[in-house]
């Protein structure tokens, strides 16, 4: 009798790429939930943007490349970028800068690089970041939340969807009006004038760590990072290196200075500290690939975080510390290369 | 007789927990399969040089008679498994990697399994030196039972050149499916520690160590019985963590004593002899019978076969007359594996021998495990890192077998993948690493082969040119001397001439 040959291991995976990448959108679904009672539909219309944006952008360049569009959208990775994207947006922006975002991340820094698997730049962080460069007004263009007794005046969704498609706010809605400067920005120009961060918490759009509503969202992020770390979908090393690279330094400059800069609780719960430390550093494409290479890669997240937000010139730092530190990665991963066994070195 | 518990072993890099398949085959009974109407023994059944028959066509052979012998220190005796007439000495197909094919010896059995009546026991082999015990492991043919068939004789004259003080006995057997060394040390314990201490008498040691995994408590309760009835407190049961692949020979001696194998070494260059329970229980029948290596247990697994089981199979016997007695072919058949799951070999054809290599018998339907996805770029997630036994990084290897980079391959530790497979099962985007790897060794073999013979052309070549010009000066000066020597000579004719003529001058003027 005569039988088919096969190759070794006749064993196979019983998990694949598609099936990760959309249990990690799937486990931000709670999040986004808890984003919409705090903040309204906006994160919802963004997902949706960005999804559908990433997607045909993906499907655009797959045809440009020659290549099988269908293989490549049920790898569900464009759709997580769309996901991160859609997160890291304000929840309220001009449609145009969320279209710009998506092109930028999946034509430019995914497949101008030759797609999945050969980005060097984390995709969602290239296209938040030409986002904020190109439109640094309506990308710091944050709306409170509307629960709670925040005395602003809140546009009706209609007016809110005419701002998405002009990029303008109907009459009589006047930018300082409506929108506010998050934790960040209060801290960013509390810093330059010199006012201590225990004055700056008295603002009642903080929490009790961090922005209020916001330190809600963040905690949503953790849990979900906890399920895909039971999951075994990431691994520990990056999360916990970033959270240490933000909490270290901030612990003790806030300890240093008896207060005058925010603790770590504030970093912890601001900003995109969570989302990123679980989320977005965790790419594993354009993340360091050995353990104790990954360790770095956090670590230097994290700092470089801390550091941009507290000297640099934009709030947040972190997209623009994951992207200096995918930068690094090549050398990251040449130096940290584990001993192989029986080897001297 | 104490057993080392198993906090006191070092920890394994990597590794997987795979589901074990063992049910199928792991109860019952050692079956006898009977004596094929035609064995096809391999003059190749061990890694190195093929025996050289000692039959020929038409000579009748007695099970136990040696028809080849050992051709060079790598290689090994191979005997008749039955008794009958020799029909043909001819290449046929063998199970191997390749489409190999391998000289064979082909017996028409006589019904008879009449054995050599000369085969005798060692009456006392612990009374023997230690040289003729070696002697006699090489005269019984006995190779590696664990699958990769390396001969015994000269594997322990290596570590005895090199001044081990440790033996380990490997009867963890981590692949899924396989049970043959499960059921050997269910069923013949007492042999196995028989056989070990003629291994330690005839390496001049001390103490053997046997490592079981944890998830054959039979087998080790066996094992544990057989070792205090046999009261030897040299010998030590050890219990291995179901870890894959604690199994393979790196793997355990750096379980069991912390030692690493050094990069392409032997463990007995850090000390360690390893054998398989199975060997050692074929050195025990040997001494005990006299009979020499003509059989083993085969594990004949999968939803492909009727009866899973463990089955002891002669050498030579066509895979499928084992099939016929394991209960014969299910419709899910469409694959046949030698040896396991991991790192079996696949076969295409029933109609091969079953040599001393061949530990299990997989016949499964198109695929084991399956995913719906298909294969995709690596994400460099590094789950094949986290679990790679040896601490490589098959994401930077695949990277670099893309890119052919073979300089790059060789930085990163090609040489020193065991080809375990583990890789390829953790691997989300479904990427045949271990292929890949075993493909990229076999290129840089090439290369290296390619090189080298390059290079013996280039010596050649020039050793030839030099020669011809040796050979072209050394006829230059030849035709020289004979020139010379022309020269000298009719010069000295000349001279003859003239003094002949001037002699016969004098004479006229004589005259």
């Amino acid at each position: 009798m005569r039988f088919e040959p096969a190759l070794t291991p006749y064993l196979r995976p019983v998990t694949g790429v598609g099936a990760m990448m959309r249990e990690v959108c799937l486990s931000l679904v709670p999040a986004a939930a808890l984003y919409v009672a705090f903040f309204g539909f906006g994160i919802i219309f963004n997902l949706a943007v960005c999804i559908l944006a990433c997607a045909a952008f993906e499907a655009l360049a797959l045809r440009l490349r020659g290549q099988a569009v269908q293989p490549v959208l049920n790898d569900y990775s464009v759709c997580l970028t769309g996901v991160l994207l859609a997160f890291a947006l304000p929840p309220y922006v001009p449609i145009y800068v969320t279209l710009l975002a998506c092109a930028a991340a999946v034509l430019l820094a995914k497949h101008a690089y030759g797609g999945l698997g050969f980005n060097t730049f984390n995709p969602a962080m290239v296209g938040y970041a030409v986002a904020l460069i190109s439109f640094p007004v309506e990308m710091s263009t944050w709306l409170p939340p509307q629960l709670g007794d925040l005395d602003y005046v809140r546009p009706s969704t209609l007016q809110k969807l005419a701002y998405i498609f002009t990029g303008e706010w109907p009459a009589p809605l006047v930018l300082d009006a409506i929108t506010q400067a998050t934790p960040l920005d209060i801290v960013r120009t509390g810093m330059r004038e010199a006012s201590v961060f225990a004055e700056m918490r008295n603002n009642p759009i903080f929490g009790d760590f961090g922005g209020y509503g916001w330190e809600w969202i963040a905690n949503f992020f953790a849990l979900a990072g906890c399920w895909l770390l039971y999951r075994g979908i990431i691994r520990w090393h990056i999360p916990v290196a970033v959270l240490v690279g933000v909490l270290a330094p901030a612990t003790l400059h806030y300890l240093i200075t008896s207060g005058a800069y925010p603790g770590p609780g504030f970093h912890l719960f601001s900003g995109a500290t969570l989302l990123g430390a679980f989320f977005i550093a965790t790419d594993p494409v354009s993340a360091a690939t050995s353990p104790r290479g990954r360790i770095i890669y956090g670590l230097g997240i994290g700092f470089l975080t801390w550091v941009i937000r507290t000297y640099g010139g934009y709030p947040d730092g972190f997209a623009f510390a994951v992207l200096l530190m995918n930068a690094a990665v090549p050398l990251i991963d040449r130096l940290t290369a584990p001993r192989i066994m029986g080897h001297e070195r | 007789m104490s057993s080392a518990a198993t906090e006191n072993l070092y920890k394994l890099p990597g590794g997987i927990r795979l589901p074990g398949f063992k049910a199928q085959s792991a109860t019952g009974e050692v079956h006898e399969v009977a004596v094929p109407a035609e064995l096809i023994i391999s003059l190749r059944q061990h890694a190195g040089t093929a025996a050289l028959p000692r039959v020929g066509v038409g000579d009748h052979v007695f099970k136990g008679q040696v028809v080849a012998r050992a051709d060079g220190q790598f290689s090994a005796n191979v005997h008749a498994s039955s008794s009958g007439t020799v029909t043909a000495i001819e290449p046929r197909p063998v199970p191997g990697r390749a489409a190999d094919s391998a000289p064979c010896i082909v017996i028409a059995t006589d019904g008879k399994d009449q054995a050599l009546d000369t085969l005798a026991p060692i009456t006392n082999p612990f009374a023997e030196s230690a040289e003729s015990l070696l002697e006699a492991i090489g005269e019984a043919g006995i190779v590696g039972l664990g699958g990769a068939a390396f001969p015994t004789l000269p594997k322990m004259r290596q570590a005895i050149g090199s001044d081990i003080d440790t033996l380990i006995l490997n009867g963890v057997e981590c692949e899924p499916y396989i049970s043959c060394d499960d059921a050997l040390m269910r069923t013949a314990a007492t042999d196995i520690l028989y056989g070990a201490r003629i291994m330690i008498k005839a390496l001049g040691l001390t103490q053997c160590f046997v490592g079981i995994e944890s998830d054959k408590p039979e087998a080790w309760n066996a094992f544990v019985e057989a070792a205090q009835i046999d009261g030897d407190d040299r010998l030590h049961p050890v219990m291995i963590p179901t870890v894959y692949p604690s199994g393979g020979e790196d793997q355990l001696v750096y379980l069991m004593t912390g030692r690493e194998v050094p990069s392409q070494g032997f463990p007995s260059d850090r000390g360690v002899l390893v054998h398989n329970v199975g060997t050692a229980a074929a050195v025990a029948e040997f001494a005990l019978t006299g009979m020499p290596m003509i059989s083993r247990i085969v594990t004949v697994t999968g939803d492909g076969i009727a009866q899973p089981g463990n089955y002891r199979v002669r050498f030579g016997t066509p895979i499928s007359d084992v099939a016929g007695a394991a209960g014969g072919y299910t419709e899910r058949a469409k694959r046949l594996i030698m040896g396991g799951p991991m790192t079996g070999v696949s076969l295409t054809n029933d109609a091969m021998p079953v040599t001393k290599a061949c530990n299990c018998l997989l016949i499964t339907g198109p695929a084991i495990q399956t995913s719906k996805e298909p294969e995709r770029p690596c994400i460099r997630c590094g789950e094949c890192a986290r679990i790679c036994p040896v601490r490589l990084q098959p994401q930077q290897l695949h990277r670099s077998f893309i890119s052919d980079d073979g300089e790059q391959l060789e930085a990163l530790g090609l040489v020193d993948c065991i080809e375990c497979g583990c890789c390829d099962l953790v691997c989300p985007s479904h990427i045949p690493l271990t292929q890949s790897f075993r493909e990229a060794k076999q290129r840089r073999r090439m290369e290296v082969y390619e090189r080298e013979r390059a290079e013996r052309a280039r010596e050649r070549f020039e050793t030839r040119q030099q020669r011809d010009a040796d050979r072209e000066q050394q006829s230059a000066a030849a035709i020289q001397q004979i020139k010379d020597r022309a020269n000298r000579d009719s010069i000295a004719q000349i001279l003859a001439r003239k003094q002949s003529s001037s002699a016969a001058d004098d004479k006229d003027k004589d005259d």
